[in-house]
């Protein structure tokens, strides 16, 4: 399968730390590809280095097999990559309809995709017009996914979404993202197993800024040795045990 | 009724944008005379409009690109004496009997001080702010440095004597309504100011560019992972701020009507305060600090003229004790 992200040997400082130390792996085009590690082992810094936040000092980061490396965060959006961060980034003085808005080329709606964004969060629909800071974590989840959305977007790069969210948020999350990934290629860094587990068809494993597995998540998930060996991350208990 | 509920009526009656009115409200018996809280009240208004120029700009600087820059009070100087050139120059115009060419005078010098400033907004931007974005430290000290090559550069070119700005002849009097007499130049000036408001209220809230403003203010690190380059917005929003600098200056200098090279940093405080009080990168907050700021100025000093000077700084901190992120922030917490 062709990679849409391919990352070759990228190392990135963020001040006099070095974060990353080699790392390469590919992400093939199509479903849900999951980074996983545990706290600190450089998964947020992956993906804000693909996405031009962070600078890798040495490395390639090669979308659609162009070299982005160098690229200024916006230019990498424009070619189609869209970000979802841990933080949600959503803008709290605007209102959900000015945020969406705002992640248009045109600041125009493609009516019909505006309505499947609907169908997958309704609540988008309901609080449109209020101030996004009102809204609940889920909601502001769901506004900051959908931001990703309301154009076509060849990659999506979401980070840890299930923070702090309630199990149900968590299982209509999973749906979204099964919906999602028909048509889009999702890179999602999770320290939730069970909800990777859930979504994804390929796993990278990062530990300490290095790659250290790359496979399927179906063999990850039938072998608990290996997943003992590789995941001993900060498990959180599965979806609904809350 | 409860604490809530009471929250509630305020907010639904416009919330913080009250207390202007609540202010008015307390000086009223205090002043003890209508004629003598009403020139107070438009002073502070005119004052405040004035103060709300010279704010706005720096406010959103500081809230979009989280550049602190000193160095904005020397827009506010050179539209100041950009202004008393330009009236000197045209002083037929300015002091003749036709009050249409009094009036081109005026705006004529305003229009000459805000351009001046846009362009040296542009320049300062490139060559002083570009190299130091994302250090505090940097930017200060580069920004007082220029703030100083700058009130020597006006030194030089003006002269250290303190420079006599004549209002035009227009808005040299005062309107009277019953014991009531409002001088012309304030009605002008809160005028001006109202019109500046809605504009950037207008572009802020109702364009594309205006959305993006906002939303930098919040998060410039998402809006350029949203495609947007803020780099270049900075530069539009600088230029904008730097040249309603120069507007205030010029306005302030007709009100002064004695002007010095020092104008632009006694201004500087005041611009911070308000900036602090309305809550940064926030044009409401702006207009809100100025003319609290404006109104406690001229009462204060009307009641308690030792007090005037620490009138404000009291304001201040007890806005800051309310609400630490000033009256009406842009990011919502």
């Amino acid at each position: 399968m062709n990679a849409i992200l391919r990352l070759e040997g990228v190392h990135t400082d963020i001040a006099q730390y070095h974060i990353l130390h080699g790392v390469s792996f590919d992400v093939p085009e199509g479903g849900v590809h999951v980074l996983l590690g545990r706290n600190g082992a450089g998964k947020t810094t992956t993906l804000r280095t693909v996405m031009g936040l962070w600078r890798a000092v040495r490395g390639k980061v090669l979308f659609r097999g162009g070299d982005i490396t160098g690229l200024h965060t916006s230019d990498i959006a424009r070619l189609g990559v869209a970000y979802v961060p841990e933080n949600m980034g959503i803008f709290g003085g605007l209102t959900v309809e000015e945020n969406m808005r705002l992640a248009t080329a045109t600041g125009r709606f493609d009516e019909a995709r505006l309505g499947r964004v609907f169908a997958l969060f309704p609540a988008l629909e309901t609080f449109w017009k209020k101030q996004a800071f009102a809204l609940s974590g889920g909601q502001k989840q769901m506004l900051a996914i959908a931001r990703a959305i309301i154009e076509p977007r060849d990659l999506i790069l979401i980070d840890e979404p299930t923070k702090g969210l309630a199990p149900a948020i968590i299982r209509n999350m999973i749906a979204a993202f099964r919906e999602i990934a028909r048509e889009t290629t999702i890179l999602l860094v999770e320290q939730n197993f069970h909800f990777a587990k859930a979504l994804g068809s390929g796993v990278t494993v990062i530990e300490d800024g290095r790659i250290i597995h790359q496979g399927g998540m179906a063999e990850l998930a039938a072998d608990e040795a290996l997943q003992t060996r590789l995941l001993s991350l900060s498990m959180e208990a599965p979806m609904g045990t809350h | 009724m409860e604490a809530g509920a009471t929250k509630s009526v305020i907010e639904r009656l416009g919330g913080v944008g009250l207390l202007p009115v609540a202010l008015a409200i307390v000086a009223l018996p205090l002043t003890g005379s209508f004629s003598s809280w009403v020139t107070l009240t438009v002073a502070g208004l005119a004052m405040g409009m004035m103060i709300f120029l010279m704010a706005s700009g720096l406010s959103l600087v500081f809230g979009l690109m989280d550049v602190l820059n000193f160095g904005h009070s020397a827009f506010i100087s050179f539209g100041a004496f950009i202004a008393a050139s330009v009236l000197a120059a045209l002083a037929g115009w300015a002091h003749g009997p036709s009050g249409a060419l009094n009036l081109l005078a005026i705006v004529l010098a305003i229009g000459a001080a805000t351009a001046f400033c846009a362009a040296a907004g542009w320049f300062f931007e490139r060559v002083i702010v570009r190299p130091v974005y994302g250090d505090h430290l940097r930017q200060i000290l580069i920004t007082v440095g220029a703030l100083i090559v700058a009130e020597q550069l006006i030194l030089a070119i003006w002269g250290g004597a303190p420079i006599s700005v004549p209002r035009p002849a227009i808005l040299r009097g005062s309107l009277v309504f019953g014991d009531v007499a409002i001088e012309a130049y304030r009605i002008f000036a809160f005028l001006l100011g109202l019109a500046v408001f809605v504009i950037l209220s207008l572009v802020l809230n109702r364009t594309r560019i205006g959305l993006l403003v906002r939303a930098g203010v919040e998060n410039r690190e998402m809006v350029e992972a949203l495609g947007f380059r803020i780099d270049r917005l900075f530069v539009a929003v600088f230029v904008v701020g730097s040249a309603l600098a120069g507007m205030g200056g010029a306005m302030w200098a007709g009100y002064q009507g004695l002007i010095s090279g020092t104008i632009g940093s006694e201004m500087l405080i005041l611009v911070f305060i308000v900036v602090i009080i309305g809550g940064l990168g926030s044009i409401e907050g702006s207009l809100l600090g100025a003319i609290l700021v404006g109104l406690m100025g001229n009462y204060v000093a009307f009641l308690m003229p030792k007090l005037s000077l620490a009138s404000n700084m009291l304001l201040m901190m007890a806005v800051l004790l309310w609400r630490p992120y000033g009256l009406l922030p842009a990011v919502k917490r």
